[in-house]
């Protein structure tokens, strides 16, 4: 391919963190052949609409709830929770307890019963039978552009750690991740996408378990790691999951509790993982809708392992890189970034890979991060083939084709949507933040879906029009919020936020971004559910005999059988307990 | 939905157990020899992580492997995921 800018597979340059020898290539490229031949090998099993959209219908429940986390668990994840866990301590952990579990667990035992039993393809698909045809589209338009958004930053993301870590070229990074996951996407469609996530999944816990394991080992266990902590950093607290949020002052994070409860744990933990269908795709895909409930729970309570690989490594860069190796870690745009001795919060795993990780081991990590930002970009350019190809493409283009059309649209959608990611994965270099860029697109895009497909869900009374504005300005209320706080009397600056308006929409002037996002994205879902339900009032509503497996109460729901043990409700109980359990360990 | 037959799918399990197989003995050779010459760079080094680490990755991966291993599989019937709310196309 002689278009694209590969005169050097691996430029190792002066300032990288990282070097790797000739194992660690060898289990990197054993990692490319591999998943382009699982690629190739699935592409005859993905003939039908069926299969290349929903995987035939043949996961189960384990293989869906790995791949429900799986798709979660981007690199952008674990080193951007890692970060936020050595920049806000054991606060971080929120994003995978509160703020991820009692979401999973409502999907598992009440919404997903309802995405089975009404028969629909995709969430915009509900959407359709629910309130109609122009919330559907207003839905595949949105969450096509989402996906296609973040499978780009996915890109930019890894480049630019490759680059960082390791000194690779930018542009061999974002090519040649792009066209391995255009090709394998192609071929296998949603069930390829699947199995590199499961694939994808072992090797992060295989390369990133070590690192919490030895550094805990190296500094005396838990509890002197904490006292180091709290030693190196006196007068803060760094190591309390609830008892520093009475006041946004007293944590870093400059939250209280209620914008953790409600905005992190209800507004954006629902709306993401009850109705981003990049998740819901993976437990749709589910043999049955029994499995899809069990992998629903399986995935809560594989959720809550991840903080091992994540929290405990962030905390590991305050007890070990800051305190014993003198690592000073400052934000992305400070202007220390650079300096010897100082170092980015997003560099606390890179760091502690390059610290514990030596030849082989190293490769091992490294294939497991490139996998991770591999897998992101590949959930999201799957489901934007099927949402594009479904709710786009059939509605507005062509009612009527033929399920071999289809398949051919979703196919080329996959190339181009990578093509059009591209694009957006080099627009991504204007952004400061990346993590906070990935959270607004939730607030502007997700959240309000939420509320509307909640209302669909759980009131009959919800109409049409009520659905369908309530989504719409939802969007518009979480795009003024965010340029309200983002406004000074300078102008509008985006990475800048105004602490007076930050004030009003998060109840406090220290409020950061986060704090802000959430904030913001509580604002938005009550902002949509009052919309739908006014709207709702003054128009005419629909029969309740066409509500029939769309409504709760007018949705009979299929006998379970078996026994206790047997029963989603029981396991998502059973997590449910051990969620609080760990939340009172470490309150 | 026909219930037909459809041609036998390795199982994703095979695959990962290849992989990591594979894994567990580059990095535990590695790690072998590099026994008495760890780099100088990594700590913990004393513990010899690689080694064990490679050899439990060696033995997950070979009980994946030989557990779903291909010719043991057999041809399935399509699922039919009518039965208790299969998923259609609107």
């Amino acid at each position: 391919m002689s278009f694209l800018p590969l005169p050097i597979v691996a430029e190792v340059a002066s300032k990288s963190l990282l070097t790797l020898s000739s194992v660690d290539y060898a289990i990197i490229t054993f990692y490319f052949a591999l998943v382009l031949g699982i690629g190739w090998y699935l592409k005859k099993f993905a003939s039908t609409g069926e299969d290349f959209f929903m995987a035939g219908h043949k996961m189960t429940a384990w293989i869906a709830g790995l791949s429900f986390i799986s798709a979660n668990l981007s690199s952008l994840e674990t080193m951007g929770w890692s970060g936020m866990a050595a920049q806000y301590g054991l606060l971080a952990a929120h994003g995978y307890l509160i703020g991820a579990i009692p979401a999973i667990l409502v999907l598992a035992v009440v919404m997903m019963p309802f995405y089975y039993i009404s028969r629909t393809h995709s969430v915009p698909g509900y959407l359709k039978l629910r309130y109609g045809e122009d919330s559907r589209v207003l839905a595949g338009i949105s969450f096509s552009a989402m996906t296609v958004l973040v499978c780009g930053v996915n890109m930019f993301a890894m480049a630019k750690v490759m680059q960082l870590i390791l000194g690779w070229n930018l542009h061999f990074s974002i090519w040649v991740s792009s066209l391995t996951v255009a090709i394998y996407v192609t071929l296998g469609g949603l069930l390829s996408a699947i199995f590199n996530e499961v694939l994808q999944y072992f090797l992060i816990w295989l390369g990133l378990l070590l690192v919490p394991i030895l550094g805990l080992w190296e500094v005396g266990g838990w509890h002197h790691m904490i006292e180091i902590i709290n030693q190196t950093h006196p007068g803060q607290n760094f190591t309390s999951l609830w008892s520093n949020l009475g006041s946004a002052k007293d944590n870093p994070m400059g939250v209280d509790w209620f914008g953790i409860v409600f905005g992190l744990g209800l507004a954006i933990s629902f709306g993401y993982w009850c109705t981003d269908f990049l998740q819901v795709q993976r437990v749709m895909a589910a043999k049955d809708l029994r499995s899809a409930e069990n992998g629903t729970i399986i995935g809560a309570a594989l959720k809550m392992l991840v903080p091992l690989i994540v929290t405990i490594p962030g905390l590991l860069g305050l007890a070990v890189l800051q305190a014993k190796a003198h690592i000073t870690f400052v934000g992305e745009s400070d202007p220390r970034v650079g300096m010897a001795g100082y170092h980015t919060y997003n560099e606390v795993l890179p760091l502690l890979m390059g610290r514990y990780l030596g030849p082989g081991l190293l490769g091992l990590g490294i294939t497991s991060m490139i996998a991770g930002f591999m897998s992101g970009m590949a959930g999201n350019i799957s489901a934007f083939s099927t949402v594009w190809t479904y709710d786009v493409y059939k509605p507005l283009i062509r009612k009527s084709g033929s399920d071999a059309h289809y398949v051919s649209i979703g196919r080329w959608s996959a190339v181009i949507g990578v093509f059009v990611a591209i694009a957006t994965a080099y627009a991504a270099q204007w952004f400061p933040n990346i993590l906070i860029y990935l959270s607004v697109l939730v607030l502007f895009f997700i959240v309000p879906l939420f509320g509307a497909v909640i209302m669909g869900m759980l009131w009959k009374g919800a109409t049409k029009a009520g659905g369908f504005w309530g989504f719409l300005l939802g969007i518009g209320s979480a795009v003024g919020q965010w340029i309200y706080v983002h406004t000074s009397a300078a102008g509008f600056n985006p990475s800048r936020l105004n602490p007076d308006h930050v004030a009003i929409v998060a109840r406090s002037p220290l409020a950061g971004d986060y704090a802000t996002t959430v904030y913001s994205a509580f604002w938005t879902l009550a902002f949509t559910l009052i919309i739908v339900f006014v709207v709702s009032l003054l128009t005419p509503r629909r029969a309740e005999s066409e509500l029939t497996n769309l409504v709760m109460g007018l949705t009979p729901r299929p006998k379970v059988e078996g026994s206790l043990f047997q029963r989603p409700v029981f396991w998502a109980g059973v997590v449910a307990a051990v969620l609080i359990t760990v939340n009172i360990i470490f309150w | 939905m026909e219930n037909k037959e459809q041609p036998a799918m390795i199982p994703i399990w095979f695959f990962i157990g290849i992989n990591v197989l594979l894994y567990g003995v580059i990095i535990a050779g590695s790690g072998l020899i590099h026994w008495s010459n760890p780099p100088a760079s990594v700590a913990m080094t004393n513990l010899h992580p690689d080694v064990w680490w490679g050899a439990f990755m060696t033995v997950i991966g070979l009980v994946y492997t030989v557990r779903y291993w291909p010719t043991k599989i057999k041809e399935e019937p399509r699922p039919d995921t009518n039965a208790t709310g299969g998923i259609k196309r609107d």
